[in-house]
C-alpha cells in the first residue's frame, strides 16, 4: 500500500509517494494548473505512481497541503457573502479596527480593501446579549425574516452570522441559523460561536466571514479531489493540511477552511520537524524562500510555535496557525534605487512568474534576486529550472546594471548589495520568531529549503551563527514530505475570562472535558475514522490557557496539566505564565492574572515514516560529483570555485567552498572558509571551517 | 557627545565612510528595532489607550541626539537643557513634565523615559519611549480636566529624574508615582513596558555596533541623517516658494465659554531655509487647550507629509533639521507660559496637521487633502458599581479621514498611525456599560469628486451612575473640503436619558453626571472632501448609496445624481448636474469652510443647540511661574 504526499504550490505541484511496506518514497514535480488544481494533483500522483511502478488502486490515503483557501483571498475570488450582525453594528466590517498602516502621514496614501462581505449584502437583526450570557432583548424573529427578503437579488452563495457577544451565549445565533436555513434552503452558513467563540466582535466577525467567503471554493475543490480518488483509486482517503501543522479531514476542511488559510507554509515546517527528528536535530530555524515570499518559524524540541491569528494579505483571522513569518522577499524581488534618496530598496515589488526575473528570458527587463544571483555565479548558467529553462547571464547582467549605474558601484558590488540586503531582510523575519521571541539562534540549526533557500542558506548562517545550516534532499518538495508525515489534528477553544483567584477548579475540569470531546468528535465523525480504523484510544490530548496580567490585552499561551488542576492548584500555569512573560517581555508583574480562553487540542497517531539511512558508496569520490569549474563573487573579490552534482555525493563526503551544488530543483552555495557535509541521511550540512 | 554625559572612556568616534549597502542594512535593523519596542510595550501595558489604541511613541537618536528612527522627531536637546544633572551609563531618566523638556512631551499623561546608550564606555546613542497612561492625579479621573486653569490640575508632575542610576531601579520614584494614580496597577505596568522598550532598543544598538563595528554604526547614523537631508533639501527648493503663504484654522473652544481659538502659520522659504513662522496664532487660553509644541517636534511633521509621498520606505528621520525654521511666538496657544494648564492639547495637537495639510497644499493643489485631523476626541467613564468596585474607562475616537487625492477618505478610521478603536465587546466585558451603536454616520463625510470618510455615532447605554467627560472639536467650525468639495460633517454629543429626554452636551464637559439607563450618542465628525462632487462618477455614487453611506437626498442634492430606485436616472442626472454647475460657478475656491466665522456664531444656537463661545478675552496676560 501507499501513501501521498501532495503540495500544490504557484507554480509546481510536487508529489511524494511512500511504499509503506519498505519506506520507499518516490517524487515527482509537474507543472501546477491553477484554472484547477486538482487537475495537477492527478497528474503528479500518476507521474509517481509510474515510477515507483505501482497501480493508482493501491493507494490508501492522499494528504495535501493547499493554497485553495488563500488564493480565494488574494484573488478576491472567494464567495459573494451575506453577513447578519446586532442591530447597531451592520459596519463592523466597514470600520473594522479603525487602524491605517503606516507612520505618521500613512493616512495620505492608504488604499483600503473592500470588506469580504459588502455592506449591501449585510444585515442587521433585532436581538441583543449580554456580556453575562443573559439575554437582554429576545430575538425578533419576525424582523429577521423581513431582512433576509434584502438577499434575494443579490445571489449570495454563503451567509455568516455573527452576532454580539454571542461567545457567551450562541441561542440567538443558533435560531439565526435555523431560520436562515428555511428562508434560504442549502446556502452553507457559517456561525461565528461555532468558528471561533471568542470575545472581540471584529476579529470573530471577518473569521467567521473569511471562513464563508473561502468555503464554496475549498468544498468544490475538496469533493472534486474525493469524488477523483474515489473513482480511480478505490476511495483512497482524503485529509487536508491546517494552518497549525495538523491534518484535518476531508470534511472538517470543507466545513472550516479558515484554518487550512496557511495549509501551504505549514507543510514545510512539517517537513523540516520530520526531517529534523531523522537527523536527531530538534532545534530548527525554518527558513523557506520561493519566488516572491520568504517563510520563517521556529521549532523548539521537534514542535513548532503556534500562533494564535493567521494574515492573508489584508485579512488577519483568528485561527491557529504555525508560527511561520512571512515576508515579501523572493528570488523574483525586484531591486530599484528611489531618486531622491539614492537608497538601494530590493522588495517588495517582485516579478513573480510572470514576466519573472531578467535571466529567465521570459521578458523582464528589472532587476532581481534571482539576476543577482546569476550575476554572482551562485546560479551557473548550466542549471535547467525545473527542467528545461535555459539561465541568460547575458540578460541578468544588463539588468543589474542598471542598479550599478544608480548607486555608482560595479556590476558585481552591485549584485552582491542586491543579495546582502535581501538576506537582512531575512534575517529580520528570523530575528522576529528567534530573538524577539527570546531565543538565541545560535542554540538552533537553520533548515534551509523552497526553490531558493539553498541559494541563501549559506548568508544567512553567518548572520545567525545557527550552524550547521541543513539543507534537506529534495529541498524544493519538501512541504510534500511534511504533508505526507504530519498527523491528524483538531482543536476547539472557547472564551471564559476570570480571575486565576476566583476561578474554580472543578468548572474548568468540566469545561476542558467539553471541549475535547468537541475536538475528538471532529476527527472521529469522518471518513479518517472508517477508512483508517481510527478510534478514540488512539487519540492524544493536549490542554492550554490563554493568560494575562489582569488589565493586559495580551495573552500568553500556557500548556495546562489536568491533574495539576484536579489536585485543586493554579501554582503551575501562575509560574510558567511569570516565567514567559519574563522572558518575552524582560520584566514579570507582581498582579492579579486573568484567564482567558480555554483550548483542548486533540492528535491522532504519529508517522512512522522514516527517510532511510545510507551508507557511502564507498568507490565514490567528491571529484566524481564536479561537473564544472565556474568562478563566484563573495565579499568584494572573485573565488575560483568547483560545481558539483548533488546525486552523485554520498554519505560522508565533504565539499570544501568556494563551491556550488546543484540538483533538479535548488542550487546550494558555499562560501570560502565554509564546508560542507553529507550527512547519513544525506543531508547537506554547513559550517564554517574555522 | 553632550556636556552632560559622563564617559569612562573617552576616545572619541571616528567618521568614516560607510559603503551604501551597509548603510541600508543598519537602516532596516532600526527600523525593526523600533517595531520591537512598540511590541513591548504595546503587548504589557495595560491602559486601554495604549494597549489597544497604540498611544505611545519610541526614538532612536544618534549620540548627538538627532532623531534617526522614530515618529515625532528629537527632543533630546530640549530635554536636555531642562535638566540639571550629570548622566552615565547604567541611568534612565524619567518625566512627565512638559515644561521641564521644552514640550517634548506635551501632557502629564505622557511618561516619557530616556536612557543613553552606551558601549565599552563610551556614549553611543539614545533611547527613548513614551506613552499615555490612563491616571496620573489631578482633578478629574483620567486627568484632563477640560476645565482646568493651571497645571498643578492635571495630575503629579515629575521634572526629569533619575529612574535607574547606574543600573539601580529607583523603586521610590515608582511607588510615588502609582499612589497618585486613581489606576495604580495599570500605570506600574505602563510604566515597567515603557523602560522594558528602552532596554530593548540599548540591546539592539549594541548588537548592531558589536556586528558592523563602533565607528561605522556611528557614522551610519550620520549618513542615515545626511540621506535625508540631501532628500528633503531637494523637496524644498522644489516645492517652497519664496514668497509668503498663510493658512489659518481654528479650535472651537476652550470648555470655559471662550472661543474659537485661531492658529496660524505662515511659510516661506529664503534660500535653502523654509520658515515657518507662527505669528498671528493667538494668545494662551486660560483653559487646558494650549499645545506646548516642540519646534523640533514640528519640523519632523512638515517632513513626513513632504517626503513620504517620494520614498515612503523611507527611515524618516532628523537629518533635515538646519533647513527648517520654526518660530513661535511665546505666550501663544502653541507656546503657553507655565502655569498654563495643558492637558488638552489634543484638539490643537490634532488642528495642526489640518493648518499643515492647507499650508502646503494651497500651493500644490493637486496634492491637496480634505480637513479632518481635526482632533483625537476622549471619552471618560468612571464611578463606583454595585460592589463598590472602581471603573475608569479612557477611549479615544475616531472620525471620517479625508479625501485625499488618491481616493475616498476611510470611514471611521484613525489618522494617528498605529491607533485603534477598542473591541465593543471588550468595553462590555470590562466596563458597566453597552454599545447600542457602533457605526458611521450616513451624510458626514463632505461630499466631493473623492468623499472624505463617515464620522461615528457610537452610543454607549450605561450600566451604572457615574460621570462622564467628554473632549472633542469642531463642533462649530467644519472640517473643510476643497478644490470644489463641501465640509464634513459637525462633531455632535447627544444624552438620551433613560426616560427618553434629550440633552445634547457641549463637545468639552467634565464629570458630568449619568444614571443607570441613559445612552450617550458620540458622534465624531466627517472628512472633508476633495474635488466637485457634480463630477463624481455616478456608479460610486450609486454605490455609496446602496451601501448606506452616503442618503438618497444626498445624492441628489450634493452629487446631483438622480437615483431611480436602484438604477441611475442618467438623463434627470444630466440636466440636474448642469443646473447645479451653473448655480456654483462663481464659487471657484480652493477652500471651502461652510461659511464665515461670523455666520457660524451667528447660527450656532439654531444649527447646534448650544450657545456659541464668546470671543477670548486676552487683556489678561500672566507672567511666568518658573
Amino acid at each position: 500500500m501507499y501513501k501521498v504526499g501532495v503540495d500544490v504550490g504557484g507554480t509546481f505541484t510536487d508529489v511524494l509517494l511512500v511504499d509503506l511496506e519498505n519506506s520507499k518514497f518516490f517524487t515527482s514535480k509537474v507543472p501546477s494548473t491553477p484554472e484547477d488544481s486538482s487537475q495537477g494533483v492527478l497528474n503528479g500522483i500518476v507521474k509517481a505512481c509510474q515510477l515507483a511502478g505501482a497501480d493508482l488502486s493501491e493507494i490508501e490515503a492522499v494528504t495535501h497541503g493547499t493554497t485553495v483557501a488563500t488564493n480565494a483571498i488574494l484573488t478576491g475570488r472567494g464567495a459573494k457573502v451575506g453577513l447578519i450582525t446586532t442591530k447597531g453594528f451592520g459596519q463592523v466590517l466597514q470600520i473594522a479596527r479603525s487602524y491605517v498602516p503606516g507612520g505618521l502621514g500613512g493616512w495620505l496614501y492608504y488604499q483600503k480593501t473592500p470588506p469580504l462581505a459588502p455592506l449591501d449584502c449585510t444585515i442587521e437583526v433585532d436581538e441583543r446579549m449580554g456580556a453575562d450570557g443573559v439575554v437582554v432583548r429576545e430575538l425578533n424573529e419576525l424582523q429577521l425574516k423581513d431582512a433576509l427578503r434584502s438577499f434575494d437579488d443579490k445571489d449570495i452563495e454563503a451567509i455568516t452570522i455573527c452576532l454580539i457577544n454571542s461567545f457567551t451565549n450562541d441561542q440567538h445565533e443558533q435560531r439565526v441559523r435555523e431560520i436562515v436555513a428555511e428562508v434560504m434552503p442549502g446556502v452553507p452558513t457559517s456561525i461565528s460561536s461555532e468558528v471561533i467563540p471568542e470575545l472581540q466582535e471584529y476579529e470573530r466577525t471577518v473569521t467567521t466571514v473569511a471562513n464563508s467567503y473561502v468555503r464554496p471554493e475549498v468544498s468544490k475543490y475538496i469533493s472534486n479531489l474525493q469524488t477523483e480518488f474515489d473513482k480511480k483509486m478505490n476511495g483512497a482517503s482524503l485529509s487536508i493540511l491546517r494552518s497549525d501543522g495538523g491534518l484535518a479531514t476531508a470534511n472538517s476542511a470543507m466545513n472550516f477552511p479558515v484554518y487550512m488559510l496557511m495549509s501551504g507554509p505549514a507543510g514545510g515546517v512539517s517537513g523540516a520537524i520530520w526531517v529534523g527528528e531523522q537527523a536527531g536535530i530538534n532545534n530548527i530555524i525554518t527558513f523557506d524562500m520561493g519566488g516572491t515570499s520568504t517563510d520563517v518559524a521556529l521549532i523548539e524540541n521537534g514542535q513548532a510555535l503556534v500562533r494564535r491569528d493567521t494574515t492573508v494579505g489584508d485579512v488577519t483571522v483568528r485561527a491557529s496557525a504555525l508560527d511561520v513569518r512571512s515576508i515579501g522577499a523572493g528570488g523574483g524581488s525586484i531591486a530599484h534605487v528611489p531618486e531622491l534618496t539614492r537608497a538601494l530598496r530590493v522588495g517588495p515589488e517582485s516579478a513573480g512568474a510572470q514576466p519573472g526575473p531578467a535571466a529567465y528570458d521570459k521578458g523582464g527587463e528589472e532587476p532581481t534576486v534571482t539576476d543577482a544571483n546569476v550575476v554572482l555565479g551562485y546560479l551557473p548558467q548550466h542549471q535547467k529550472l525545473g527542467g528545461d529553462m535555459e539561465i541568460r547571464k547575458d540578460l541578468a547582467e544588463k539588468a543589474v546594471q542598471k542598479v550599478a549605474d544608480a548607486m555608482g558601484l560595479g556590476l558585481y558590488e552591485a549584485a552582491e548589495g542586491i543579495v546582502k540586503i535581501i538576506n537582512e531582510k531575512m534575517f529580520g523575519a528570523v530575528r522576529l520568531v528567534s530573538v524577539e521571541k527570546g531565543y538565541d539562534p545560535r542554540d538552533f540549526s537553520l533548515m534551509a529549503f523552497g526553490g531558493a533557500g539553498p541559494l541563501h542558506a549559506n548568508a544567512l548562517g553567518v548572520l545567525t551563527q545557527s550552524w550547521p545550516v541543513i539543507i534537506p534532499p529534495g529541498p524544493g518538495i519538501l512541504c510534500a514530505y511534511g504533508d505526507a508525515t504530519t498527523r491528524l489534528r483538531n482543536e476547539s477553544s472557547k472564551s471564559i475570562i476570570v480571575n486565576m483567584g476566583d476561578a474554580d477548579h472543578s468548572k474548568l475540569l468540566a469545561e476542558f472535558a467539553a471541549l475535547e470531546a468537541t475536538a475528538s468528535d471532529g476527527l472521529l465523525s469522518s471518513g479518517a475514522s472508517e477508512t483508517s480504523g481510527l478510534s478514540k484510544k488512539h487519540l492524544q490530548s493536549k490542554h492550554e490557557i490563554d493568560v494575562r496580567y489582569s488589565g493586559q490585552g495580551l495573552v500568553l499561551t500556557i500548556p495546562v496539566s489536568l491533574p495539576e488542576i484536579e489536585n485543586g492548584s493554579f501554582d503551575q500555569i501562575a509560574n510558567d505564565f511569570d516565567a514567559l512573560h519574563e522572558q518575552l517581555f524582560t520584566f514579570r508583574i507582581d498582579g492579579e492574572k486573568e484567564f482567558v480562553n480555554l483550548r483542548a487540542i486533540v492528535l491522532g497517531p504519529p508517522s512512522e515514516l522514516e527517510l532511510s539511512e545510507s551508507t557511502a558508496n564507498s568507490d565514490a569520490t567528491v571529484d566524481d560529483a564536479k561537473i564544472m569549474d565556474n568562478e563566484i563573487f563573495y565579499n568584494g573579490a572573485m573565488h575560483a570555485s568547483k560545481v558539483y552534482d548533488r546525486a552523485k555525493l554520498e554519505p560522508g563526503h565533504t565539499i570544501y567552498g568556494p563551491a556550488v551544488i546543484t540538483e533538479m530543483d535548488a542550487t546550494s552555495v558555499v562560501f570560502p572558509d565554509h564546508k560542507a557535509d553529507v550527512d547519513s541521511r544525506r543531508n547537506l550540512l554547513l559550517s564554517p571551517t574555522a | 557627545m553632550h556636556e552632560k554625559i559622563i564617559q569612562t572612556n573617552n576616545t572619541p568616534f571616528k567618521l568614516i565612510d560607510v559603503d551604501p549597502i551597509t548603510l541600508d542594512i543598519i537602516e532596516s535593523a532600526l527600523r525593526n528595532t523600533r517595531e520591537q519596542m512598540d511590541a513591548t510595550l504595546f503587548r504589557t501595558a495595560m491602559s486601554p489607550g495604549i494597549r489597544e489604541q497604540g498611544d505611545a511613541f519610541p526614538m532612536i537618536a544618534n549620540v548627538d541626539g538627532k532623531m534617526v528612527v522614530g515618529q515625532f522627531g528629537s527632543f533630546i536637546h530640549g530635554f536636555m537643557d531642562g535638566f540639571d544633572g550629570e548622566l552615565e551609563e547604567g541611568d534612565m531618566v524619567f518625566t512627565n513634565d512638559p515644561y521641564s523638556c521644552g514640550g517634548a512631551i506635551s501632557h502629564l499623561n505622557d511618561y516619557l523615559v530616556i536612557k543613553p546608550i552606551f558601549k565599552d564606555g563610551r556614549h553611543m546613542a539614545w533611547a527613548a519611549h513614551f506613552g499615555h497612561l490612563t491616571d496620573v492625579g489631578g482633578r478629574v479621573p483620567g486627568s484632563l480636566p477640560n476645565e482646568a486653569r493651571e497645571i498643578f490640575e492635571e495630575g503629579v508632575a515629575f521634572p526629569p529624574v533619575k529612574i535607574f542610576r547606574k543600573g539601580e531601579l529607583q523603586e521610590d520614584l515608582i511607588k510615588i508615582a502609582i499612589r497618585n494614580s486613581r489606576m495604580p496597577n495599570w500605570n506600574q505596568a505602563d510604566f515597567k513596558g515603557i523602560i522594558a522598550a528602552c532596554t530593548v532598543a540599548e540591546r539592539r544598538c549594541v548588537e548592531m555596533a558589536e556586528r558592523f563595528g563602533d565607528d561605522v554604526f556611528y557614522s551610519a547614523l550620520d549618513a542615515l541623517l545626511e540621506r535625508n537631508c540631501r532628500a528633503m533639501r531637494k523637496l524644498i527648493m522644489d516645492t517652497i516658494p519664496t514668497e509668503k503663504q498663510s493658512f489659518e484654522d481654528y479650535i472651537c473652544d476652550d470648555a470655559l465659554g471662550s472661543g474659537p481659538y485661531k492658529i496660524k502659520c505662515s511659510m516661506w522659504r529664503e534660500d535653502e531655509v523654509v520658515i515657518f513662522d507662527f505669528d498671528g496664532t493667538d494668545p494662551q487660553s486660560p483653559g487646558s487647550i494650549n499645545f506646548l509644541l516642540n519646534e523640533e517636534m514640528f519640523k519632523m511633521f512638515c517632513g513626513t507629509f513632504m517626503i513620504s509621498a517620494f520614498d515612503p520606505q523611507i527611515l524618516f528621520n532628523d537629518g533635515f533639521y538646519d533647513y527648517v525654521d520654526v518660530r513661535i511666538p511665546e505666550g501663544t496657544l502653541l507656546k503657553p507660559i507655565r502655569p498654563g494648564a495643558l492637558s488638552c492639547r489634543t484638539h490643537a495637537l490634532g488642528r495642526i496637521f489640518d493648518v499643515l495639510s492647507g499650508l502646503l497644499g494651497q500651493g500644490n493643489p493637486d496634492f491637496l487633502c480634505g480637513a479632518g485631523f481635526s482632533d483625537s476626541p476622549h471619552f471618560m467613564y468612571s464611578g463606583y458599581d454595585k460592589n463598590g468596585e472602581w471603573y475608569q474607562l479612557y477611549q479615544i475616537g475616531f472620525g471620517g479621514i479625508p479625501a485625499r487625492p488618491v481616493g475616498d477618505g476611510p470611514d471611521g478610521h484613525s489618522l494617528w498611525p498605529a491607533f485603534k478603536n477598542v473591541p465593543n465587546e471588550f468595553l462590555e466585558a470590562y466596563f458597566p456599560l453597552r454599545i447600542e451603536t457602533f457605526e458611521c454616520i450616513i451624510d458626514s463625510g463632505g461630499a466631493g469628486y473623492h468623499r472624505g470618510g463617515n464620522g461615528i455615532r457610537m452610543g454607549y447605554h450605561f450600566l451604572e451612575d457615574g460621570e462622564i467627560s467628554v473632549h472633542d472639536d469642531r463642533w462649530l467650525t467644519y472640517p473643510w473640503g476643497v478644490n470644489g468639495a463641501m465640509p464634513g460633517k459637525r462633531s455632535t454629543k447627544e444624552l438620551v436619558r433613560a426616560d427618553g429626554t434629550l440633552e445634547l452636551l457641549p463637545s468639552k464637559c467634565d464629570l458630568f453626571q449619568v444614571n443607570s439607563g441613559d445612552t450617550l450618542y458620540f458622534n465624531t465628525w466627517g472628512g472633508g472632501g476633495v474635488g466637485d462632487p457634480l463630477t463624481r462618477e455616478t456608479e460610486r455614487v450609486l454605490q455609496d448609496v446602496q451601501y448606506g453611506l452616503v442618503s438618497h437626498e444626498a445624492a441628489k442634492d450634493s452629487y446631483g445624481v438622480v437615483l431611480d430606485g436602484k438604477i441611475v436616472d442618467e438623463a434627470a442626472t444630466v440636466a440636474l448636474r448642469k443646473e447645479k454647475t451653473v448655480d456654483h460657478k462663481e464659487d471657484g475656491k480652493i477652500f471651502n469652510f461652510g461659511g464665515s466665522l461670523e455666520t457660524l456664531r451667528a447660527n450656532c444656537m439654531a444649527e447646534t443647540g448650544l450657545p456659541a463661545p464668546v470671543a477670548p478675552d486676552f487683556s489678561k496676560r500672566r507672567r511666568a511661574v518658573r
